[in-house]
């Protein structure tokens, strides 16, 4: 059934139609691809007329492949990846290309695909259409035999037998049933091929998915950083300063004739402001603390560590101070693993291990402490950790156990 | 009465400061914007104490814990007060290490308990130390020192030396009487094994050295 299905399936002919095109682009481009190459090479002494020849035959093949890549995927449905923006070098005047487009390997991948283009649609062709005619033909053979005069069909002065007609003809069923898959397998080899010419390496592929993934994650991360800011200013200090407001505003009413009541109401604004200004202390902290700017992680991990209601051993050693970035991620995963243990763990202490090994290497973070486990990595915090640091391609791994401990390990490339 | 120089960029806090401090009947002798103007200043005037934003121009990082740190060094009889809208230990650190002889750390809000303010200026200014009660308290915290020893009264009278006050400031804030104090503070340092003969500014210092290996 799905053989037969395969016949008048829109995928087989447009297959087919795929390989035709192909042989008429191909056609084409050979002869503007070639010429212009060997021109551009013969002329590049004159460095004024080969230069921009030749710059403008591989514009030519630059666009070639992105015509390309949207016909694959019209006429066979394949994406063909196209290289991220900013991993090829470019042209100097629109024209003149740059010594690093000429010793790229993509750029000659391109030129060969558009010289190959068409002798292979060609030979593609040629194949699927053959084995479609073939198969017409015996299946058409018995007929044949039949509408002639005389007898039918003669081979070498002999008639053929009717039999045998028929068993070609069953053949022929055979081969007709074999076509479709024939045209699909020579569209999937094409593409293969035209992957490997126009795209960039799976490797890169595969690490612009991975980017693209975590990138979603960190805006989001950032989205939920940006809430949270925003809910602890509302609820916070700006709830506080409009009580302090509000009491000053009453004192002033009560001055002329309550003076004991308006230095009452005084005194409370007056705790009011302070407290205001210990939130918006704390809430800056959270975000990034000045210290970690001015002395580095070890400062800024002291102080939290001093912070914490849990005795916290902190133990840093890096010889080289890492970037601002990677210095405020490794700072927040220490912070939110830190307010993890005192919300959640039930620990009597912790411990928080920094270690850098070498430049560019890699910044090990571990913090660790003795409570009851059972940290959920799917949960908010951890996740949103997790996220952070993918976004410098770092590695997150939560190890909790239910009855403990749990242990915290960020890797953080420096 | 004290004569002061102030340097912070904001002018809000600057004016504010400025007629704090005259109010309270000390006379501004400069109020500067940046380290450098500060420094020009006290060469030209020589005032009791200083006080001093953290976070000035041009960098907005820690401009003026470098200029206490440079004032310290040149002119030893003036006081610098530095005031943070954030206190770190590490910056506590830098500052009283050598000597906690005139030098005051607070947060910005302090200024705020006007008549604790004032006090911890005059200390300061009179060779004494004023160290905010969140460093102290990060200090204690982070200290290696088996502090486990102590009673819970005899920790708070620990912390509260460390913020540099004096028996009778100490006795006034815990509501007790000088001699309970000086009862508490021999029991500390017994405890502790530092040498119980050390008074005033030199008692910080032992106390800050133990808490943290404050060099001396």
């Amino acid at each position: 059934m799905y053989f037969v299905r395969d016949l008048v399936s829109p995928r087989t002919w447009l297959a087919f139609i795929h390989h035709f095109i192909g042989v008429c682009v191909g056609a084409l481009v050979v002869w503007i691809v070639v010429p212009g190459l060997v021109i551009g090479a013969l002329g590049l002494p004159v460095a004024m007329i080969g230069l921009p020849i030749l710059g403008a035959t591989l514009r030519f093949t630059d666009w070639f492949a992105r015509a390309e890549r949207t016909r694959f995927a019209v006429t066979l449905g394949e994406q063909i990846p196209a290289w991220p923006a900013g991993t090829r070098s470019g042209y100097r005047l629109r024209l003149v290309p740059r010594l690093t487009k000429l010793s790229e390997r993509a750029t000659w991948r391109e030129v060969l695909y558009a010289v190959a283009r068409g002798p292979l649609s060609a030979a593609a062709a040629f194949v699927s259409l053959g084995v479609w005619a073939i198969g017409l033909i015996m299946v058409m053979l018995p007929l044949f035999d039949w509408s002639l005069p005389g007898g039918g069909f003669h081979v070498d002065g002999r008639a053929l037998h009717e039999s045998k007609a028929v068993l070609v003809a069953v053949a022929g069923v055979l081969v007709l049933l074999a076509a479709p898959q024939v045209t699909r397998g020579l569209a999937v080899a094409d593409t293969m091929l035209a992957r490997r010419l126009l795209g960039p390496p799976s490797s890169l592929a595969a690490r612009v998915a991975e980017l693209e993934l975590s990138r979603e994650r960190v805006v989001d991360a950032a989205e939920t950083e940006r809430r949270r800011i925003e809910r602890d200013l509302h609820d916070g200090a700006q709830q506080r300063l409009v009580a302090l407001a509000m009491e000053l505003g009453r004192a002033k009413a009560r001055f002329g004739d309550d003076i004991d009541a308006a230095r009452d109401l005084v005194d409370s604004a007056h705790a009011q402001a302070k407290a205001a200004l210990t939130e918006l202390r704390d809430l800056v902290r959270g975000v990034h603390p000045p210290v970690l700017t001015d002395r580095g992680l070890d400062a800024a991990l002291s102080g939290l560590a001093a912070r914490s209601p849990i005795p916290v051993d902190v133990h840093v050693d890096m010889p080289v101070r890492p970037k601002p970035l990677i210095e405020a991620v490794a700072y927040f995963v220490v912070a939110e693993a830190l307010t993890n243990v005192a919300k959640h763990s039930r620990a009597s202490q912790a411990k928080v291990v920094v270690e850098g090994h070498g430049y560019p290497g890699v910044l090990a973070i571990m913090i660790s402490d003795d409570g009851v486990g059972g940290a959920d990595p799917q949960g908010a915090g951890l996740s949103g950790l997790a996220s952070r640091v993918s976004g410098v391609d770092g590695r997150l791994t939560v190890e909790s156990p239910y009855g403990g401990p749990t242990i915290i390990a960020a890797e953080l490339p420096c | 009465m004290l004569r002061v120089a102030i340097a912070e960029d904001s002018v809000l806090l600057r004016e504010g400061l400025t007629r704090l401090l005259a109010e309270a009947g000390h006379e501004v002798v400069a109020a500067a914007t940046d380290a450098e103007a500060l420094m020009r200043a006290v060469e030209a005037c020589t005032p009791d104490v200083c006080v001093i934003d953290v976070r000035m121009p041009p960098t907005f990082t820690d401009e003026g814990l470098r200029a206490a740190l440079v004032i310290r060094d040149r002119w030893p009889d003036t006081g610098v007060l530095v005031l943070s809208q954030w206190v770190e230990e590490r910056y506590a650190i830098e500052l009283i290490s050598g000597s906690p002889h005139g030098v005051g750390y607070l947060l910005k809000d302090r200024v705020a308990d006007v008549s604790e303010f004032l006090d911890a200026l005059r200390r300061v200014a009179e060779g004494g130390s004023a160290l905010d009660p969140e460093v102290v308290a990060q200090l204690l915290a982070r200290s290696r020192s088996p502090l486990s020893v102590l009673t819970s009264r005899e920790r708070e009278v620990l912390a509260l030396m460390a913020e540099g006050r004096s028996n009778s400031a100490i006795a006034e804030t815990m509501v007790v009487s000088g001699g309970a104090v000086g009862k508490h503070i021999n029991s500390i340092f017994s405890k502790l094994g530092l040498v119980s003969d050390e008074h005033g500014h030199r008692r910080v210092l032992a106390v800050l050295h133990y808490l943290n290996g404050v060099t001396s």
